[in-house]
């Protein structure tokens, strides 16, 4: 099983190493961080998660920008380990509250401590942060929030990586605070990723809705909770799996093609009347994943025009608009456009009167690069861009630049329609009211626009 | 970013100690705190051994100190004694004079009220891995397995296991597998129990699959499994794969049972349950497609969810079904698109996953989505995703529209593109000759001093030889290229051109012959042996006779009907067999990256469950045997394995035999068999010959052919005697002198349902058998016989497939020379089973 266990830093340097069987030759750690930065370095690709160097096996996962490593001789469940790497970073952060270098570094005797009890002898025993709770001894150390981003929505989306958000909530389950007094609150996350893939003449070729309902409970007595979920919530698609677009879109019925659940879920009574009941652990987690195929209104349309204005220039139109109500504000959105490799210049003309945009073009990847830090719901904004090439262009443009791609965060807004009716504590006393959060976030994980 | 990591003691992070001088100061601090009873000293103890953990923890040599940690180490501060025992635990093997130390107090605490403590000292103590400490481990885990805090009993379970792998016999002698047992089967705890089995080499030597299965079925039936961590229950759930049930409703009722976990959020968990369904189905052909179409919505989403490295394993997992069955998933084409955020090593999965999924019905969208690539900025992708759309044309009947998307990338006028595009081409016009008109015309335009990879200039010169006739320029081009013969650095353009200009020169000679001339000229001497030694070959046979030199360089051409397979069937399933494994990840069996004592944590038990033994063999010759026999395996590289593979698999020469350079031996090999033997003689001209002699026997479809073989010069002893450990000894030692595919009658398949029937067919043929094993479809034999009135002995490995009527034959002769009469007298035996 599990030979070693380490994390690095982006430099290399390791904050934790574990050993557990001593079977794997010494400097493992520096063979896996050479191979990992230098891996394929004339194609510049990204080392996959699981290589095998002189019969050891290195399974990683970067979360936080550090390196959650595990080294085994065996031939093991390549799933099992990357899911367990996953899962250690997630109690580390239970327990830390923040889960970065700097928290890292302060804390690692209690990392230490909490990796003699998740693997012994290479098997993993147990990642409940609940049941660590009475073996762990050490106290966190809490790194300084100030040091911090902002905790805004969109921060909600900066650690961890792109694709595994973490909460705003980055206090620890098990420290007290200040005062000495735990404040009773619950929080249920629907975070929702989509993909759209535009075809050049604005019609949508593919779209998923990759969804998940995350929770992280600081309840005290682990209190039943029940979840209601949309009454005509269905699940699976029936008939036949191609995607015919027209027939599948109104009603107003969310289906979802299929979901899978955290073990604490009891699905009793999901049959009936969509209801989840769980006792939470305490901690993150999540409770259900769900993947949706059907058609949905995506909530930006993207328009992009390139033209030849004269020999060796090109005219770029870039046109966003939020298809989204009013009261609903995107935020850090990022369109990229690659060009033609023989770019050299671009100039740029805003629209007048624009706040919060950038843009850029990018030589080494000859792409331009447009921020918004904020886009509001049914506004509309274009950019142009003027191209200088280096030589003649071959004719076909269109061919030669693009797809766009953009990325966006968009707070209270939440694309399959995917609701939490309510959220019910079953604590019986009147004087027991915790907070309870539900909060709804689309992403994008790729959105994409062809010329 | 920096180009080299630095030596962790020369680390320059400022978080981080560093040096000897650290490690002399920490001693002495140590030293001052050892005796102290301040109030404040446990602080500062807390104090410096966190220091002297972070210098280990950045790889400076801490052990100097590891005396005054010991005697620091007498504290009742469970933060402080955590430290202690970690670093002890790391240090202990380096210094087990010093390690003795800390068996007083380790032992102290073993006997700690509170259960804590007890679990943390006993777990610290098996972990000391000193094998002279061995003696004071036994008595606190026997007393650790009958701990009332099932905490204790759990750490005491994995600590029978460590024991075992430092010291099996004092486990042995302790009788700790039998209190595991017991815990096992009884312990109300279910992480206790599970703990209990975990311990591999341990229920290894209960040697009884018997009480294994018993725990399985009243884990699964009584769901139990459900109790247990998720971690647990994969473990479990792995060995549940290897179990076999006794009926097919056994198998429905775990199947039913474990259905929800298909719904776990854990991935791991979801897939170690396909591998049961998977495995449990094996022999139930519908049922296991059925299977197929219940795990693909939930791969699907546990894809969609997760991080990066979460999805790539699933979707290594889901690479390989696709691959098995790409026909079940050919409705889903659109989930295997890239998406913009994908790492590049998730792009190539899915590139490789449309390829295979391309039918008729979704081809059009496919190659145009994968056209859509073709332009990415991602230039490694973009070179894929050409392949992709050229891998789709060649195993397309309709392939009309795709060469007009190929040939439009020839347009694009991007290098890679047009290098790929090329060879694709090349390729195509190898399958589909008829092709050649529209495709000339295209090529003809590109011209040759646009390209500059080696292969695409390989493949327009393949080209500009193979349709001289139809290249109005052709010998002018090819004139041109070898005036800049010089400048050409690759040995692989170079062959080229010498056989094209060849080519040519028999289809246009009086615009050749000057080329020709200067070509073979510069071939000869050219300093890359295998470009001179071409020159040389052609020129000698232009020399002998030009009528033969056309015949071996302008032969009739059949069109390729199918390219070789990268990969042998047998590897495939082998890589099935270890689904959920890094196996399905690298794309190979797991022998070929891992070393025997490592080849997975429930080995064992496919050795024990799953082989039944042949007369006077026992249970650990046949494990001991697989292994020498994967090893065997193992000595042959890969190139070896997949030319014996393709070789034994077409059965005759006039295919494929060398996948990775489809462009170099297309020339030998494309051409008819009787010239191939004049350049390549040997084995695939045997094999041939081999299997012809077997088609008459079945063609003539004798119905009670006699016991002796066609015209063997060969006759076996009749009672042959060979013990299985010689067996596995010479299986081991000697090298392979056959290895082919051959037939079994329909008749011989059916009656296999029983191996032991084949056993008495072949002992009547005087080939007796040593060990068998397997499960429908697939079986595996070892056989062995001996030449009469001598010594030699002939040994075999023979894999049959039930379903197909084939059989792979590995055989090893001591008489080397005797091998190929024996095989014959192995297939005639072999194809006559179930005839008489």
């Amino acid at each position: 099983m599990i030979s070693q266990f380490f994390v690095l830093s982006q430099r290399g340097d390791h904050i934790v190493f574990r050993d557990y069987r001593g079977e794997v030759p010494k400097g493992s750690a520096e063979i896996f961080f050479r191979k990992v930065k230098f891996w394929n370095d004339d194609e510049a690709e990204e080392a996959p998660p699981v290589f095998n160097v002189d019969g050891v096996n290195y399974i990683h996962v970067k979360v936080a920008g550090l390196f959650f490593v595990v080294t085994t001789m065996v031939n093991v469940s390549p799933s099992l380990l990357l899911e367990l790497l996953q899962r250690i970073a997630r109690v580390t952060k239970d327990y830390l509250g923040v889960l970065n270098e700097d928290s890292l570094r302060k804390n690692f005797i209690l990392v230490y401590e909490l990796l003699d009890e998740v693997i012994d002898f290479g098997y993993p025993q147990t990642t409940s942060t609940e049941a660590l709770k009475s073996y762990i001894f050490n106290e966190p150390i809490m790194v300084d929030a100030g040091r911090l981003p902002p905790l805004g929505p969109a921060a909600m989306f900066m650690q961890g990586t792109k694709r595994m958000p973490g909460t705003a909530v980055t206090k620890s389950v098990v420290a007290t605070e200040l005062g000495g007094k735990k404040r009773e609150e619950i929080f249920v996350d629907i975070i929702e990723r989509i993909s759209v893939t535009f075809s050049s003449s604005g019609y949508i070729l593919t779209s998923e809705i990759d969804g998940t309902i995350q929770m992280k409970s600081y309840l005290t007595g682990n209190p039943e909770i029940r979840l209601a979920l949309n009454e005509d919530l269905s699940i699976g698609r029936t008939g036949s799996s191609t995607y015919d677009y027209r027939s599948s879109s109104g009603g107003g019925t969310v289906i979802l093609d299929d979901c899978n659940f955290h073990e604490s879920v009891q699905l009793d009574s999901f049959d009936i009347d969509r209801t989840l009941h769980l006792i939470p652990p305490d901690g993150e987690f999540a409770v259900m994943n769900y993947r949706i195929t059907q058609e949905f209104k995506p909530p930006f349309h993207v328009t992009v025009l390139i033209e030849e204005a004269g020999p060796s220039r090109a005219e770029v139109l870039l046109k966003i608009r939020a298809d989204f109500s009013a009261n609903v504000t995107a935020n850090t959105i990022v369109v990229q456009m690659p060009v033609p490799s023989y770019t050299m210049r671009a100039s740029f003309e805003l629209e007048a009167g624009a706040i919060g945009q950038t843009t850029d073009f990018k030589e080494g990847s000859r792409r331009l690069e447009w921020s918004l830090k904020k886009i509001v719901g049914g506004s509309e904004h274009t950019l142009r861009a003027k191209l200088t090439f280096s030589q003649e262009s071959h004719g076909n443009l269109t061919k030669e630049a693009g797809p766009v791609n953009m990325n966006f965060t968009i707070p209270m807004y939440n694309t399959s329609k995917l609701q939490v009716r309510y959220l019910q504590i079953a604590k019986k006393s009147k004087t027991y009211n915790p907070y309870r959060w539900v909060r709804y976030v689309t992403q994008a994980n790729s959105y994409v626009a062809r010329l | 970013m920096a180009p080299t990591v630095p030596s962790p003691a020369k680390s320059a992070s400022p978080s981080q100690p560093s040096g000897k001088s650290e490690v002399t100061d920490l001693k002495q601090q140590l030293r001052q705190l050892a005796g102290s009873r301040a109030p404040d000293a446990d602080d500062q103890r807390r104090d410096v051994f966190k220091r002297v953990i972070s210098c280990m923890t950045a790889g400076i040599d801490v052990s100097a100190a590891f005396g005054e940690m010991v005697l620091c180490s007498a504290t009742s501060d469970v933060v402080l004694k955590k430290m202690c025992y970690l670093y002890v635990g790391v240090h202990a093997r380096n210094h087990p004079d010093l390690a003795l130390l800390t068996i007083n107090f380790l032992q102290r605490d073993c006997r700690d009220q509170d259960p804590t403590i007890r679990g943390l000292a006993l777990r610290s103590l098996c972990s000391l891995r000193v094998p002279n400490l061995v003696e004071y481990l036994v008595a606190p885990l026997a007393t650790g397995l009958k701990d009332p805090s099932a905490y204790v009993r759990m750490i005491a379970a994995v600590g029978a296991a460590k024991l075992y792998h430092i010291a099996a016999t004092s486990c042995l002698d302790a009788e700790l597998p039998a209190a595991l047992k017991a815990l096992m089967l009884s312990d109300p705890d279910a992480q206790v129990s599970f703990h209990s089995t975990n311990n591999d080499e341990i229920v290894l030597q209960l040697s009884s699959t018997h009480y294994l299965c018993i725990y399985l079925n009243c884990l699964i039936c009584n769901c139990r499994i459900k109790e247990f961590s998720e971690w647990a229950q994969c473990l479990v759930l792995e060995l549940a794969s290897k179990f076999l049930p006794s009926d097919n409703n056994e198998i429905f009722d775990i199947m039913n049972l474990l259905e929800d976990r298909l719904q776990h959020a854990n991935g791991a968990v979801v897939l170690a349950t396909i591998k049961v369904f998977l495995h449990l189905t094996m022999s139930m052909t519908d049922v296991h497609q059925q299977v197929y179409e219940r795990i693909k919505a939930p791969l699907l989403t546990l894809v969609g969810a997760g991080s990066p490295e979460q999805s790539y394993s699933v979707l290594c997992h889901l690479h390989l079904l696709v691959m098995r069955a790409p026909m079940l998933f050919s409705s889903d084409y659109k989930r295997f698109y890239c998406q913009f955020s994908d790492p590049s090593y998730v792009k190539k999965l899915k590139l490789e996953m449309l390829t295979a999924i391309a039918n008729e019905s979704n081809t059009y969208e496919i190659v145009t989505e994968l056209c859509e690539y073709a332009g990415n900025v991602d230039v490694p992708i973009a070179r894929e995703s050409i392949r992709a759309v050229g891998k789709i044309a060649l195993q397309q009947y309709d392939v009309n529209a795709i060469v007009d998307r190929l040939l439009q990338f020839l347009e694009m006028d991007r290098d890679y593109v047009t290098a790929e595009t090329l060879v694709l081409v090349k390729d195509l016009l190898r399958k589909y000759p008829q092709w050649s008109h529209d495709c000339i015309a295209v090529v003809g335009n590109i011209s040759s001093k646009n390209i500059q990879e080696p292969k695409g200039k390989a493949a327009l010169i393949w080209m500009l030889g193979e349709y001289s006739q139809d290249m109005h320029d052709a010998p002018y081009i090819l004139e041109s290229l070898v005036e800049n013969w010089e400048e050409e650095h690759s040995p692989e353009v170079r062959l080229h051109l010498l056989t094209a200009v060849m080519k040519c020169f028999f289809k246009r000679p009086p615009e050749t012959q000057m080329a020709l001339g200067a070509t073979l000229a510069a071939g000869l001497s050219d300093t890359h042996q295998d470009v001179h030694d071409r020159a040389l070959f052609y020129y000698r046979l232009l020399q002998y006779d030009p009528a033969v030199a056309e015949r071996v360089v302008n032969p009739p051409k059949q069109a390729v009907s199918v390219f070789a397979d990268t990969q042998s069937s047998e590897i495939k399933d082998r890589i099935f067999d270890e689904f959920n494994s890094l196996s399905v990840v690298y794309q190979k069996p797991s022998y070929m990256f891992t070393d025997k004592e490592h080849r997975g944590p429930f080995e064992y038990s496919e050795d024990l469950s799953n082989l039944t033994v042949g007369a006077e063999t026992s249970e650990k010759v046949i494990s001991a045997q697989r292994y020498q026999e994967n090893d065997n395996d193992l000595l042959l590289s890969t190139s070896d394995k997949e030319d014996i593979g393709t070789a034994a698999s077409n059965g005759s020469a006039s295919t494929y035999n060398a996948p990775s350079d489809l462009i170099g031996p297309s020339l030998l090999s494309s051409q008819t068999p009787s010239e191939t033997s004049l350049i390549n003689p040997g084995g695939p001209t045997y094999s041939s010959q081999s299997n012809f002699s077997l088609d008459d026997l079945l063609g003539l479809g004798v119905p009670e052919a006699p016991a002796a073989p066609p015209a063997p010069a060969l006759t076996l002893n009749s009672k042959p005697v060979l013990d299985p450990g010689t067996f596995q000894k010479k299986w081991g030692q000697l090298a392979l002198s056959l290895s082919q595919e051959c037939s079994l009658s329909p008749q011989g398949a059916a009656s296999l349902m029983n191996p032991q029937s084949l056993i008495r067919h072949m002992q009547s043929n005087y080939i007796q058998c040593i060990a068998s094993g397997g499960q429908p479809p697939n079986y595996k034999f070892f056989f062995y016989a001996q030449k009469d009135g001598a010594t030699a002995f002939f040994l075999v490995e023979c894999i049959v497939n039930t379903a197909s009527a084939k059989a792979q034959v590995k055989i090893k002769a001591d008489d080397g020379t005797a091998a190929e009469a024996f095989s014959a007298l192995f297939q005639s035996a072999l194809s006559n089973f179930g005839l008489s």
